[in-house]
């Protein structure tokens, strides 16, 4: 197979606004075909990045290349291959769902015949055929959502870009945004989306870049990154009398060191498997004859790769509630 | 698909150009069709003034109005009018741009292979038509409450053109403030800084003779008052000017004004887009 060239290249990129480094000296490149997650907290830089890599910003310093093509010589062609979804829908209240995506084709340069062909298919693909031909105010957040991010489909991007594509919509909604990310990956769309969700990169992406203070921190795949931070951890109360029995129980069924939080009085144990290590710690402790009085998977969380990366909460961070990860740890 | 490397952007063509303002405009018009409660607000204050004005100064001022307005108040009125409605609604202009703006539209637009220019013309388009729509409201109330123009069906329409025209020259003033000013709060108060000084220190509502000197001097210059004389000239008759002024002189004054706000604020408006959104 011939090497493939990188589909979004950018080297030193720097943009400043006033005294703030928005962009610090970004690089970092992808190949086509694949999801890049773009993780940061807020005011890290993810939407700046977006917007110089979609020919709305010019970069104080730099190079960006979209598609082979150099973004600040030839932004116009740029444009023709890429799809945008800011972080706020952009769709039109009073037009229907048919009339924005027709509109959004016609600015492609596409035929009106090609436009209500190409319209009519992207409506089906994003399941809002029905709804399609009723005005936008009727719909939900996460309709307007997916009508935002399936605009530009219209236009057969090479490459789309998702600012926050989830931010503020409902775990239900949230589950059909992924759903038609995937679908358009499989169709062989390269996605590039920014997150503040960790479960979200996870789940979705081939590649994650965490962006903070305008610089990317760390890159991997979402494996390689979760081994950087040691994965889930388990914690399980337990009664003082039953702590040394418990804790012998827990490192033979781990084969990991468990150990005792004074301040919070949980026994902390790392969870390689995740649910699976859940699982064998409860049979373990069972069959030692102990019933611990609560017991918690938790999954890194955004906080913990800044935590572990930078030993520091990054200023102004509020945690984002994420409902998936929430789920997940009531069910564990 | 190539991707070889030229030294020559890619340019959008002049055909993709119209269609793009086209298609713009329409967009921007289709607001005001689907939002039918927009165009009555902005029909409702003009009409109030015309009222208000009409019946609760008509009978004083009737008195000291040129004869050409056959002693009716509202003949004198109506081309005043026309101009005030024209300026207060080119004020959407900024108000429209500040909104698709902070919406991030204009970042969708922006990030497509259209013709960038389109943007401004197609709002500039989409709001002059808008106030052709809200002028003839106006006029079809004027005539039903007593206005008759004293001169020619021709003269009277080449009147209504020429406030069309000057509508859609603050069009691209107010877009200038849309752009500068970025947020629809803002837009809302910074377009009437303009107007309301320019509207009210004009022979829009009254002669000028009664004012100040200085200000009559400020007043009988600016572009308002050459404006709304040209159209008093046009649909009253020269009488309706001062001694020395001429109709067609008063057109020629007029078109250079709108020629020239129109070029300079183009020129300025197309600029700060480009600054305002980068
Ligand atoms: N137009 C602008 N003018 C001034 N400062 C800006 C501008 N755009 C961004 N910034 C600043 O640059 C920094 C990065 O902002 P950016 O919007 O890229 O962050 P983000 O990662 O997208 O955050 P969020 O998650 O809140 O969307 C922030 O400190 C922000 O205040
Ligand atoms: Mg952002």
């Amino acid at each position: 197979m011939a090497t493939t060239d990188p589909v979004v290249r950018v080297r030193d990129v720097v943009r400043t606004f006033g005294d703030v480094r928005a962009l610090d000296g970004v690089s970092l490149q992808f190949d086509p075909g694949i999801v890049y997650a773009l993780l940061g907290p807020n005011g890290a830089g993810k939407t700046t990045l977006i917007r110089v890599l979609t020919t709305l910003l010019r970069p104080d310093a730099g190079d960006v290349e979209v598609a082979g093509i150099d973004v600040l010589t030839d932004p116009t062609a740029v444009r023709t291959r890429i799809g945008l979804a800011g972080q706020f829908a952009a769709v039109d209240e009073y037009q229907t769902g048919r009339e924005n995506v027709e509109m959004v084709g016609r600015l492609y340069g596409l035929s009106a015949a090609d436009t209500r062909r190409r319209a009519a298919d992207v409506l089906e693909r994003i399941k809002l055929t029905e709804a399609a031909d009723r005005q936008v105010k009727t719909y939900s957040g996460g309709m307007r959502r997916r009508l935002d991010l399936a605009a530009s489909l219209v236009g057969q991007p090479q490459v789309m870009f998702l600012d926050e594509p989830t931010t503020g919509i409902d775990p239900r909604s949230r589950m059909d945004v992924w759903e038609l990310i995937e679908d358009l990956v499989a169709s062989g769309t390269t996605v590039l989306l920014t997150s503040q969700y960790l479960e979200e990169a996870d789940r979705l992406a081939d590649r994650i870049g965490v962006i903070h203070n305008g610089r990317i921190i760390t890159e991997g795949t979402s494996d390689e990154l979760k081994d950087k931070l040691g994965g889930a951890v388990l914690e399980v109360g337990i009664d003082e009398l039953d702590r040394l029995a418990a804790m012998t129980a827990l490192a033979a069924a781990t084969g990991e060191e468990p150990v005792h939080d004074q301040a919070r009085d949980r026994v902390r144990v790392p969870a390689r498997d995740g649910a699976g290590t859940l699982v064998a710690a409860v049979r373990a402790l069972d069959s030692a004859g102990i019933s611990p009085t609560d017991v918690a998977l938790h999954k890194p969380t955004l906080d913990d790769v800044f935590l572990a990366l930078t030993g520091d909460q990054p200023p102004g961070y509020e945690p984002a509630a994420d409902p998936a990860v929430a789920a997940e740890e009531r069910s564990a | 698909m190539s991707a070889v490397t030229t030294a020559l952007p890619s340019r959008v063509s002049l055909s993709k150009t119209v269609t793009d303002t086209v298609v713009i405009t329409r967009r921007n018009l289709l607001r005001n069709v689907r939002l039918p409660q927009l165009l009555l607000f902005a029909t409702v204050q003009p009409v109030m003034f015309l009222l208000l004005f009409n019946y609760v100064f008509g009978g004083a001022i009737g008195q000291t109005i040129p004869p050409v307005a056959g002693g009716e108040y509202i003949n004198w009125l109506m081309p005043g009018l026309l101009i005030q409605i024209s300026a207060f609604g080119a004020g959407q202009t900024a108000i429209g741009l500040t909104e698709d703006m902070s919406k991030g539209v204009i970042d969708r637009f922006r990030s497509l292979p259209m013709a960038r220019s389109a943007v401004l013309t197609g709002r500039t388009f989409a709001d002059v038509l808008r106030n052709a729509a809200v002028v003839s409201l106006m006029l079809a109330v004027g005539f039903a409450i007593g206005f008759r123009y004293q001169t020619s069906f021709p003269l009277f329409v080449a009147g209504v053109l020429l406030a069309l025209s000057f509508a859609y020259a603050l069009s691209w003033v107010m877009a200038t403030i849309g752009l500068l000013v970025h947020s629809p709060e803002a837009a809302q108060s910074a377009v009437f800084l303009p107007i309301f000084p320019l509207v009210f220190a004009s022979s829009v509502f009254l002669p000028t003779q009664t004012m100040p000197d200085w200000l009559r001097v400020f007043a009988d210059h600016q572009p308002i008052t050459v404006i709304t004389n040209a159209l008093r000239g046009l649909m009253l008759g020269e009488g309706a000017l001062l001694p020395g002024q001429t109709v067609g002189g008063q057109v020629l004054a007029s078109l250079a004004w709108i020629v020239g706000i129109t070029a300079v604020f183009a020129v300025l408006a197309v600029r700060t887009y480009r600054r305002a959104v980068s």
